[in-house]
């Protein structure tokens, strides 16, 4: 269906427009001519397709290059977020290009203290001139490149950024949790944007990922900067659109509804981890209490040990949950609540091209005597619209679907966690019960 | 509330438990012989009026006992009667003075200690009511079933008696026998030559007393917050259950009362804070509730397995007071057996002081017959001063210090051999407490993990309910 209305809105098409339009085309074509050939391995058919070529060698990297996520960071690879991506795999979206976010190093300076990232690329693109990469960003780079992506394809829904400063200033920027929590979602950020098909062809993300000296690049681009921000501003503020296509007027509101509620159990999980870390304060000092006892006693000794033994295990198993919702749970609440910001300026920028049209086409109306025909200016107008409301549309279908599958994973996740916490609070309790047992009728 | 009236209704049917005696030959021709049941089925508010004349409300409880005198073990309904808490507490104040070296089981607490915040500690409350009946009932049997104690008259009368039994207990004249409080607390310090398996026995227990109210306490804690964690997963129950749904009118509220109850108290969520879906007319079919539905579906189910899992918890920790009961009896069953530490105290320092009098006689009587005074003495300067006494005046004193002397021997020996009696008695009837306690408290420990176990596979019951709806999103 994607593909169906991106070759409609094609051959309408010139201009500076064409090439990301091809790009998005290729990169539909790339993953029919994936399907195929994992379906039918070997089949003389799939040379058939011009892309071919760089499927085959695709399907022979894969096995290589295939998982080279959080090689630094064996911890990771059983996160949640690690998971997500995996099971994106697993949709037949075959990938040609694999970043990964590892190895954070802290830089001390005699102006500034600062963290960088090491940011690695393996690809099989002709765009990459060597098949791996590595380079080293800071966060300012995530930031210009988000915003290099949001002017240069202003009609596309670009990923949210972690926040550059977490709850309020409380936490420590340079902490051990900190950093590697902001890891994972420049991590998964990068892994957004690659797994894009439009997104992942931009060049200022082929320069951030390899360029070697990436500060260059930025002082080059300032000049054009200016110039898209002018060409973006001239648009009018307050005007009403006569008819704004129903499924974004209807996204205005979801998203609002759907900010609100993320934020809720966003407090709600905080709120239960608070809990659980206050009860596990009291566990660890319920446990030695049956530790002293026992200490008094003779034949009690036995059982007041098992028991204070077991709240041991209980306690440690409560703060793996609490480690897990903190690590693994938030995260993700966060990032789609930073994800409906930038759905809401994506809609904002639509809504002023759409604004423009209206009023060229306005104008045009009040000359129609003059001029019985549309020119062909206020056409661009309406294209550049239509191309706008296909671009988001395809971007909110995909929005939608890995929103729901995020949130299937973390759900079940969550889910689980909490089962693995019973399950390992019951194998202690029962584990203890023969001990009481046997004690009793022994004697 | 409803529930509780219930529970309150199942537990009476069975509380009642049966006891009988050992038939100890030595008892042939006790008339309190014979096997009964015992149980305490009611409890009661009441008013009237107390010794002032105060108006004053009380709860009575109802004490049933049936004799079990068939082999098929038919019982039939000798008595019942309604005792107060303080007639209780009359009783073991009474067994406490007769029976200085038994450990005397302790009644429940006066007032609620030590509970989890969210249970009521009003004397009139229900719930703490309910758990007092429990503990007198189990009171009793607890006197019955130890081989000394169960043989008491005034316990019978209390069982069988009403009217008057305040008074025959008075005239046993016990109140006399009570000591008071300083010497007591003199003894403690006297005690010149303590025993040392008492001494022992008297450190265990301010030990054990300390450990308890401290398990007690934390355990108090660990309850609220337990409570919280599942309270708070209510929450995501209401936030799931109208995930479909636009912000209109309820939602809101809904979703502004999750949020007051987030920052300030933790609110328990009622049925009418629930988001019905019927309640909502056909015309908020919206094109994205649409999309969501898919996952809203999976969410609202998911949402009602979170009101489950916060509901659970009041029946986990209501099962987790029972226990905290059983260990509140051996913090109270700390302080019986100081007591029986500090009668034997009491017993020592009593004979230490007849054998130091005596001593002093015996050292007053050889001055006098030989004429030396070893020590310097009030007596000494006296004669030195006012000259000797006449040979007869002499003689006499003698004799009358040979009789005290005699007379104290005599007392010393009875002294003498009623401490070894009470150390012998005190002693079984300790270690006869120490093999109760030990079996006791492992049961109690039993069903503490029972319970733990069940929690945890309500727990995994829940969450597996919930993660199969989140499977459908």
């Amino acid at each position: 269906m994607e593909e169906g209305l991106v070759q409609g809105t094609v051959t309408e098409l010139n201009g500076p427009r064409i090439n990301q339009v091809i790009c998005q085309e290729r990169a539909s074509q790339i993953r029919m001519v994936c399907v195929h050939t994992h379906h039918l391995k070997g089949d003389p058919v799939a040379d058939e397709t011009p892309w071919s070529k760089d499927q085959v060698e695709t399907d022979l990297i894969l096995p290589n290059g295939g998982t080279p996520a959080g090689t630094s960071s064996p911890a990771s690879s059983s996160s949640l977020l690690n998971r997500l991506q995996l099971d994106d795999d697993i949709d037949g979206e075959t990938r040609d290009l694999f970043v990964t976010v590892d190895d954070p190093k802290k830089h001390v300076c005699t102006m500034e203290t600062y963290i960088t990232y090491r940011i690695t690329t393996k690809s099989t693109r002709v765009e990459f001139d060597l098949p791996e990469y590595s380079v080293r960003r800071r966060y300012q780079d995530f930031d210009w490149l988000r915003s290099k992506l949001e002017e240069s394809q202003p009609t596309h829904l670009i990923p949210p950024l972690p926040e550059k400063f977490v709850v309020k200033g409380v936490v420590d920027r340079f902490s051990e949790e900190f950093v590697e929590t902001r890891r994972k979602a420049l991590d998964k950020f990068l892994k957004r944007i690659t797994d894009h098909p439009v997104l992942s062809f931009n060049e200022h993300f082929n320069v951030f990922l390899t360029a070697k000296d990436l500060n260059a690049y930025r002082k080059q681009g300032i000049a054009l900067l200016t110039r898209v921000g002018e060409s973006v501003k001239h648009v009018t503020g307050g005007y009403k659109l006569r008819s704004r296509p129903l499924e974004f007027a209807a996204v205005g509101e979801y998203l609002d509804t759907f900010a609100l509620k993320l934020g809720t159990i966003d407090r709600i999980a905080q709120r239960i981890i608070k809990e659980e870390i206050e009860y596990l304060v009291e566990l660890r000092e319920y446990g030695p209490v049956y530790s002293t006892w026992s200490a008094l006693e003779g034949e009690l000794a036995e059982p007041l040990e098992g028991v204070s033994a077991c709240i041991g295990s209980c306690s440690t198993a409560l703060e793996e949950l609490t480690d897990d919702m903190t690590e693994d749970f938030l995260p993700v609440l966060r990032e789609y609540i930073l994800y409906s910001d930038s759905m809401k300026s994506v809609l904002k920028k639509r809504d002023q091209v759409q604004a423009e049209y209206e009023a060229k086409l306005e104008a045009v109306a009040l000359r129609k005597e003059d001029r019985p025909k549309v020119p062909a200016d206020v056409e661009k107008c309406q294209d550049r619209m239509e191309c706008f409301n296909a671009d988001l549309k395809a971007d909110m279908e995909r929005w939608q679907n890995s929103k729901r599958q995020d949130f299937r994973q973390l759900l079940m996740g969550l889910a689980d966690k909490n089962i693995q916490y019973y399950e390992k609070c019951l194998m202690a309790w029962e584990s203890i019960i023969p001990l009481l047992q046997e004690k009793q009728e022994a004697k | 509330m409803q529930d509780r009236k219930i529970a309150a209704e199942v537990a009476k049917s069975v509380a009642v438990a049966l006891y009988t005696y050992p038939s100890d030959p030595m008892t042939e021709n006790n008339f309190w012989l014979k096997k009964i049941e015992i149980s305490v089925s009611e409890a009661e508010k009441r008013t009237g009026r107390n010794a002032v004349n105060m108006q004053e409300t009380y709860t009575a409880y109802l004490i049933e006992t049936r004799s079990v005198e068939h082999a098929d073990g038919q019982s039939v309904l000798t008595d019942s009667l309604w005792r107060r808490y303080s007639e209780f507490e009359l009783l073991r104040n009474y067994l406490l003075v007769c029976y200085p070296h038994i450990v005397v089981p302790p009644l429940p607490e006066k007032r609620a200690e030590f509970v989890w915040h969210k249970l009521s500690a009003d004397n009139m409350d229900p719930d703490f009511v309910e758990r007092r009946r429990i503990g007198l009932e189990n009171f009793l049997l607890r006197v019955a079933s130890h081989p000394i104690l169960c043989r008491d008259k005034i316990f019978y009368l209390f069982l069988t008696q009403e009217g008057n039994w305040k008074e025959t207990v008075n005239e046993t004249g016990f109140q006399l026998k009570a000591d008071s409080r300083l010497k007591a607390l003199n003894a403690t310090f006297r005690v010149k030559n303590p025993d040392k398996r008492f001494t022992d026995l008297k450190h265990y227990s301010d030990e054990l007393q300390s450990v308890i109210s401290h398990l007690l306490r934390v355990r108090a804690r660990v309850a609220d917050r337990l409570y919280g964690v599942y309270k708070v997963h209510g929450n995501y129950g209401r936030v799931f259950s109208f995930w479909l749904f636009p912000m209109r009118g309820n939602c809101c509220e809904s979703i502004q009362d999750i949020e007051a109850s987030l920052t300030v108290e933790l609110k328990i969520l009622t049925e009418e804070d629930f988001w019905h879906p019927s309640e909502i007319g056909e015309n908020n079919g919206i094109e994205w509730s649409a999309i969501e539905k898919e996952m809203g579906d999976g969410l609202q189910s998911a949402g009602h397995h979170m009101d489950v899992y916060a509901s659970s918890i009041d029946d986990i920790l209501e099962d987790e007071e029972h226990y905290a009961d059983q260990l509140k009896e051996y913090l109270f069953y700390a302080e019986a057996l100081r007591a029986v530490c500090r009668k034997h105290e009491l017993m020592q320092y009593d004979l230490e002081m007849a054998a130091q009098d005596l001593a002093s006689k015996k050292q007053q009587c050889e001055e006098l017959a030989t004429g030396t005074v070893r020590t310097f003495s009030l007596k000494g300067m006296t004669t030195k001063l006012f000259g000797q006494e006449t040979p007869e005046q002499r003689e006499a004193r003698i004799k009358v210090l040979e009789e005290q002397i005699s007379e104290g021997e005599q007392q010393l020996k009875s002294k003498n051999l009623e401490g070894r009696e009470f150390v012998k008695n005190a002693w079984a009837d300790i270690e006869r407490f120490k093999e109760q306690k030990n079996h006791d408290l492992k049961e109690a420990l039993i069903s503490y993990a029972v319970m733990q176990i069940s929690m945890c596979k309500k727990g995994i019951q829940v969450w597996t309910n919930a993660k199969e709806c989140f499977s459908k999103m």
